[in-house]
């Protein structure tokens, strides 16, 4: 069921240059990617946060065609697909981060997320009209919060 | 079986501030008003400190902060800040470097700034403890980004509101989401803080974009990706998959993805 998309194989191979961290290990990844059909996620299984450092188990060893030594965690199997890291390090100086593989959904995946689309409408909003419960605006900040559309909406339920 | 058609009562709501903006619920269903709701609720804000305490930008003790002096190792870091780098890393991968939590440093170099990232996987993290309540639905936002949750078949789809960029008192769409994320990226309160890491120049083209998505974690990046990536959001927003949203561009025009006139065969 987590059979990566082939169409995303170009994507599972990335790079990201840290420059001046360094470790010896190797990470494995979990994050979520949940579905719309997610009720069976209600007992609070989600792999969110669940990164697990140090796996000693995954491979080890120097490539060709990259400097320094590369360490692979094994894949973690997440119910959202396979998530795989690997590091590259010259000494105790990490020089590049990969995510092997990472989930990327599958068409049924996305079938099942299929989102209605945005519907234009203009009106103004105040707490006594409000026909939305909640409101999604560019990064409110609590400093300008007190004039915002959230907050006439927060105030109205209280 | 016959459901009455009664109103639904109006969900509860609750707000705090946490990270430098409000932090909105709005929850129904059986533990709604409970202790057990109170106590989820008093969860959402203990893990929403927790990940700012360790990627606040802006604190010089953060672990992100840290790690940007050199004086920690990745490894010495709590393990979701390798989670959240690896999650940037994608980012700028899917939208072709125009996403980056990499800025360049003034001394040379880069600097690392991992907020485009950590408020929507924050969140999508915080919200662990309301899913963990049986029968009780919820929409949770963080300034202006939010996920919702429905598990009544028969109770209404939550009611999102995309604020007007250029009129941030109107409403300028709407959008029903049962189960899902919408996030919102834009200069409308914050003015120009998001830039093209390819070029690192402001977009000029875009006003605000907004995203539906199945996880506010990928919302969120999907919607900073899209404006940074200037007059080529909405055709990139377009190939995202399982994403709608809705691109309001700097002279007042709008193009929801997917565009309303696409022909379907």
């Amino acid at each position: 069921m987590s059979t990566p998309d082939p169409l995303a194989e170009n994507r599972h191979r990335r790079r990201l240059v840290v420059t001046g961290m360094s470790t010896l290990t190797a990470l494995v990844l979990l994050f979520g990617y949940h579905t719309s059909t997610d009720s069976t996620a209600s007992a609070g299984t989600v792999a969110v946060g669940a990164a697990v450092a140090g796996t000693s188990s995954g491979s080890t060893g120097s490539t060709g065609s990259t400097t320094g030594t590369t360490a692979t965690g094994d894949a973690a199997d997440t119910r959202w697909g396979p998530v795989q890291v690997k590091i590259t390090h010259s000494g105790s100086t990490i020089t590049a981060v990969d995510v092997v593989e990472y989930p990327t959904g599958n068409p049924r995946d996305q079938e099942i997320n299929a989102q209605a689309i945005p519907e234009l409408v203009s009106e103004t909003l105040s707490a006594q009209s409000a026909d939305v419960d909640m409101v999604s605006g560019a990064t409110v900040t609590s400093r300008g919060y007190l004039q915002s559309l959230q907050s006439a909406l927060d105030q109205a339920g209280l | 079986m016959i459901t009455a058609p009664a109103v639904a009562p109006a969900p509860v709501r609750r707000v705090e501030h946490v990270m430098g903006f409000p932090v909105s619920l709005a929850v129904r269903g059986r533990h709604a008003d409970d202790t057990a709701g109170r106590r989820a609720w008093q969860d959402v804000m203990d893990s929403l400190a927790r990940a700012e305490a360790v990627f606040s930008t802006y604190r010089a003790d953060s672990w992100i902060s840290r790690l940007d002096r050199g004086e920690v190792d990745l490894v010495d870091c709590p393990p979701e800040v390798a989670e959240v780098l690896a999650l940037g890393d994608a980012a700028a991968d899917a939208s072709g470097g125009a996403f980056s939590v990499y800025r360049p440093r003034g001394g040379g170099g880069l600097g690392l700034d991992p907020s485009g990232v950590v408020k929507g996987w924050a969140l999508e993290r915080a919200a662990e403890a309301l899913r963990a309540l049986p029968e009780t639905d919820f929409c949770l936002s963080g300034g202006g980004d939010l996920l919702c949750r429905t598990l009544d078949p028969a109770a209404a789809p939550w009611r999102i509101g995309i604020e007007d960029p250029h009129h941030p008192d109107r409403l300028l769409a709407r959008v029903p989401v049962a189960t899902g994320a919408v996030a919102t990226s834009g200069t409308a309160h914050r003015g120009a803080h998001l830039v093209d890491a390819r070029t690192g120049a402001a977009p000029a083209a875009v006003a605000q974009v907004t995203v539906v998505a199945p996880t506010l974690t990928w919302a969120d990046i999907d919607a900073t990706a899209a404006y940074a990536l200037g007059p080529e959001a909405a055709t990139w927003l377009s190939t995202r998959p399982g994403t709608t949203g809705l691109v309001v561009w700097a002279d007042g025009t709008t193009t929801p993805v997917p565009h309303e006139t696409r022909s379907r065969r």
